[in-house]
């Protein structure tokens, strides 16, 4: 073996400087800007035995940080079901990973990085996208599509186009550069998001069952290898600042925001992948959000050991830097490994082909205790567990938010006046039209193309679509994934319990849709102040909803991340629990595609149109000239039987061959679904018609109803096949094509119960929806 | 026209530079559809195995944190892949791999940001001056073609502009052109037509799965039967 040139200890010259615990107010400052309370920090000398160190005390405040830790939101997240005959690793892990077929399994994760986002557009949503990925390739998986969930304020509110130009710039330029296509997602613009927007990636990747690796640190004398981008100031306390709500100055926490290089990540990826492949690491996890001290104290908490680390070995970006600083950067694109020494020759061999700054900077220890020097100073000495598993776990307060949640009298009027005045209800729907939106300045943004497995992506909306197209030959040639991921917050924000597990449905709904069969989910919870009661409770019916839905439809929740404190001053967001579902697709050439692409004459059907109620879009909308507020007006609970029946229907219509696209009508009810699936043809020309003059059928959100595009001549059999299934199918629209496309192209019309619309100046609104910004 | 099993006993390389991220997509292609014995090439090896044809892949080679493609053209593979022009070896350079080529000299031109100022992904239409109109997808930040007045009349005299980006109807125009390259041009060749560079990626469009084209093939076919 290869001498390694790693000192075991430094000769230690001086003791480490505790904190002077007698100096009250000096302490008191201090923690506060630990955000460390003073119940925590009795905790702390109970654990250590003694006054800490600042290093340690930095450690504490980021461990213990509701970013790392989960303080408030673990009790809730117990109620989860997390199991399932397809499940091969669930929560807990850097990633959850299921079965797909054989041993082929998918890795999926979704994570926010709204805090850093929103202080530096750009630069935060690059490294969220970053962080993700290395969540999923750390265990081995391949990464294969990459989705995001945008929240952003008003339209018109000041920061909006800069923020918007940033993260879609920042997660193009890093996911384009890696090379991983970004597929789907959702986004959406509120001024609820006004002072706190939201960005969650997810990224799914592909891996064989007895290929997965996990982080421990197993093996006393195995080494402590780092790997990756040199530690640099970025990001010092960055899970702490993410785990903090908005003071009305927030332009000063940019030192918090660490800077990705999309570059550095692909070679790390490559290397990983290949070091994974060749079996020369035994424990492995991305230093991620608090860097170098979640990693070794989590990967040393997992296996039950100890770790000692020699900071001066660790490579730096600036000289003297602190143990402190050292320990708590979050600089990207590092990677802490646990290896045998007889593997070092062989890893430092792949390392270097990738050109990736490495070294030995310590080693599994039995002591049960984090030991960490730095330039011969004992800095940091901890027992593990009081950092890991036993960080405080707090039950927060709840209450009932106060505003009344039923039928509230100026929803009732607003659904009267629709009913009354066809004027008012068709401006109302075009506006809807206007708000959502095409998203084509985003996406194009975006190469959803890359890797070659691309079926169908975010251009079409519905659930993405992935062949997955490898040179395995143990599964089918056709196998492939739908995923999809979003959430409709009004509706959450008017009943946490309902509108949660509609999220979960709905991602079911557009997998379903596309032609697969949902298995399983990842979710990303965005909340308010966890100290303010009416948003704990929101969070706990939200766990609720969520829960019942993924028991209901057999899709057990496997990996997922909990951002808290997306407030600011006294304002916090709506409750936004993202869902992110990966759905099974046994031939993807059967994939059934949520837009119709020509102008073909076809009849546009609805599965079981349960009549639906209000529409929080609507009421959005119409809010903004009445007096009636958007989050008001009961909803009525999901009938699972009705939902199973329907998705049965859309599968079996599916198999038979007979869809020509489909999908689930959800914001902005029928009426909204109806335009964005002909809305290609609409273009081309073609007119829409949608039959229906229920108002709460054409607005309302929240109906069992999928949209079917059929030809005509398929109605008698497509009607059969559904009723097997007990679902009643009923013609609601025809679709007719008016013309050829011409560079001198006429524009067809909308059709509906309120009159027709022209579609030419509403076509030329909807893609230019987006803010122009500069970043 | 060559049949598949004739395209299958060629020998081409795939050069991959740390940064490369359409190599394995060209692979597969070449072994799926072709079902060549083809092989990545690293960009550090000094000489190349016994080749008929080279594709340099898209990607962003070095981060291309300097101009796309300017570090890739020094890279030490480079020299022998110039020798291997210089014996009128053939060369295809997708996207990226078109960036490196104009920046190593081998092809005319430069490829500059997109007018836009931004990365664009899209299907756009393409075609050559005698050939249909094929469907092939796009997705660049610095994919502007730019030649001088002089240089364009060159190409043009000499038949060199591959591929031109179009209307559904093959017409050529301003509302077509995705990046703002001179004359709408998608792909050039060198003088000698040996080697072809184009900022579309053929390889994602190689089966009617992925995004409704394989009019790939008609491009790759086009490259390959000319060895």
């Amino acid at each position: 073996m290869s001498s390694i040139a790693f000192p075991k200890m430094t000769q230690r010259v001086t003791k480490p400087p505790l904190i002077n615990v007698a100096d009250k107010d000096q302490l008191s400052a201090l923690l506060k800007r630990h955000k460390i309370s003073t119940d925590e920090f009795d905790k702390i000398l109970s654990a250590t035995g003694r006054a800490p160190t600042l290093a340690e005390l930095g450690v504490f405040s980021a461990m213990w940080s509701e970013h790392c830790s989960y303080k408030s939101s673990r009790i809730h997240l117990r109620r989860f079901p997390t199991k399932g005959p397809k499940v091969v690793v669930g929560p807990g892990e850097n990633a959850g990973v299921v079965e797909l077929e054989g041993d082929l399994c998918v890795a999926f994760k979704m994570e926010s990085h709204n805090h850093p986002s929103f202080i530096e557009p750009y630069q935060g949503a690059a490294t969220g996208v970053g962080g993700i990925l290395r969540d999923v390739f750390c265990m081995g998986a391949r990464p294969v599509a990459n989705l995001n969930c945008l929240r952003f304020g008003a339209r018109s509110h000041h920061k909006t186009p800069t923020l918007v130009a940033g993260v879609v710039k920042g997660i193009g330029d890093y996911g384009n550069c890696v090379g991983i296509p970004t597929v789907g997602g959702s986004v959406s613009f509120d001024e609820t998001y006004n002072g706190n927007c939201l960005v969650n990636a997810m990224t799914v990747g592909l891996i064989h069952k007895n290929k997965i690796f996990k982080g421990y640190a197993t093996g006393i004398g195995n080494l402590v290898v780092y790997v990756g981008s040199a530690t640099g100031r970025d990001g010092i306390h960055g899970a702490t600042m993410a785990s903090d709500s908005f003071e009305d100055t927030a332009g000063a926490s940019k030192t918090t925001i660490q800077v990705g290089d999309p570059f550095a990540e692909k070679l790390l990826m490559e290397a990983t992948l290949e070091v994974l492949e060749k079996g020369l690491v035994v424990g492995i996890q991305d230093m991620g959000a608090a860097g170098l001290t979640s990693s070794s104290f989590e990967m040393a908490g997992r296996a039950g050991n100890g770790v000692y680390i020699n900071l001066d070995h660790v490579p730096t970006r600036s000289a003297n830097m602190t143990a402190y600083e050292i320990m708590l950067s979050e600089s990207q694109e590092r990677m802490l490994m646990v290896i045998e020494p007889g593997k070092w020759t062989e890893l430092q061999g792949v390392l270097k082909k990738w050109q990736l700054s490495h070294a030995v900077i310590g080693e599994v220890t039995d002591t049960g205790r984090m030991q960490i020097d730095a330039k011969g100073v004992l800095e940091i000495d901890l027992p593990v567990a009081p950092l890991t598993d036993e960080a405080p776990v707090y039950e927060r307060r709840m209450a009932l938010r106060r505003s009344a949640c039923d039928e509230s009298s100026p929803l009732k009027k607003l659904r009267e006046r629709l009913s009354s005045d066809s004027g008012y209800a068709l401006d109302l729907y075009k506006k809807m039209i206007v708000d959502v939106g095409s998203k084509k300045q985003i996406i194009q943004q975006f190469d959803r193309h890359v890797g070659g497995k691309t079926v169908f992506d975010s251009e079409r909306g519905g659930a993405a679509v992935i062949w997955i197209r490898s040179r395995d030959t143990t599964h089918k040639p056709f196998l492939g994934l739908a995923i999809t991921a979003g959430c409709n917050e009004r509706r959450v924000k008017n009943s946490p319990l309902i509108g949660a597990s509609e999220a979960v449905r709905d991602c079911a709904r557009a997998i379903i849709a596309a032609g697969g069969l949902p298995i399983a989910v990842t979710d990303c919870l965005n909340f308010g102040n966890a100290e303010d009661a009416e948003v704990m409770r929101e969070f706990s019916d939200s766990v609720d909803g969520i829960a019942e839905a993924c028991q209901q439809l057999g899709t057990p929740v496997v990996s997922g991340n909990v951002s808290l404190y997306n407030a600011t001053g006294a304002t916090s967001i709506f409750p936004t629990p993202m869902i992110g579902m990966v759905g099974k697709m046994d031939d993807v050439r059967k994939a059934v595609p949520a837009t119709v692409e020509s102008g073909q004459d076809l009849l546009i059907c609805t599965i079981t149109a349960r009549s639906a109620g209000n529409s929080s879009l609507a009421a959005s909308l119409a809010a903004k000239n009445a007096n009636i507020s958007p989050i008001e007006g009961a909803i009525t609970a999901i009938d699972w039987m009705e939902e199973k029946k329907s998705h049965e229907a859309i599968y079996s219509l599916q198999k038979s061959g007979y869809l020509v696209a489909a999908r689930a009508a959800g914001e902005g009810g029928i009426g909204l679904a109806a335009f964005k699936m002909a809305v290609n043809s609409v273009r081309l020309g073609a007119s829409l018609e949608i039959l229906t003059s229920d108002v709460s059928e054409f607005f309302g959100e929240g109906a069992t109803a999928f949209l079917v595009a059929i030809k005509p001549e398929n109605l008698r059999a497509a009607r059969n096949i559904a009723e097997q299934s007990q679902v009643s199918l009923k013609s609601a629209a025809t679709i007719s094509r008016l013309g050829q496309l011409e560079a001198n192209r006429r524009f067809g019309v909308i059709k509906t119960c309120f009159g027709p619309i022209s579609t030419e100046d509403l076509l030329a609104s909807f893609e230019a929806f987006m803010p122009v910004g500069t970043t | 026209m060559l049949t598949k099993p004739a395209f299958g006993r060629l020998r081409v390389g795939v050069v991959q530079f740390p940064g490369s991220n359409c190599d394995d997509d060209c692979l597969d292609v070449l072994r799926r559809h072709y079902e060549m014995d083809a092989s990545k090439i690293w960009h550090q090896e000094t000489s190349l195995p016994k080749l008929d044809a080279l594709i340099l892949p898209g990607g962003f080679s070095f981060g291309d944190y300097l101009r796309s493609g300017a570090l890739a053209a020094r890279a030490p593979i480079m020299e022998s892949i110039k020798s291997f022009a210089a014996r009128g070896g053939r060369i295809l350079g997708i996207c990226n791999g078109f960036q490196i080529l104009t920046e190593s000299g081998l092809l005319p031109g430069a490829l500059l940001h997109n007018s836009s100022q931004k990365f664009i992904c899209t299907h756009t239409k393409i075609k050559s001056p005698q050939g249909p109109v094929l469907k092939i997808p796009i997705a660049h930040a610095e994919g502007r073609f730019w030649i001088d007045e002089e240089g364009l009349r060159r190409l043009d005299d000499l038949d060199l502009i591959a591929y031109r980006y179009c209307a559904d109807d093959g017409r050529v125009s301003v509302e077509v052109n995705p990046n703002g390259s001179v004359a709408n041009i998608a792909g050039v060749y060198s003088k000698d037509k040996k080697i072809l560079g184009m900022m579309p990626h053929p390889e994602r469009a190689t089966d009617m799965l992925m995004g409704g084209s394989s009019d790939g093939i008609t491009v790759l076919n086009d490259f390959l039967q000319r060895i």
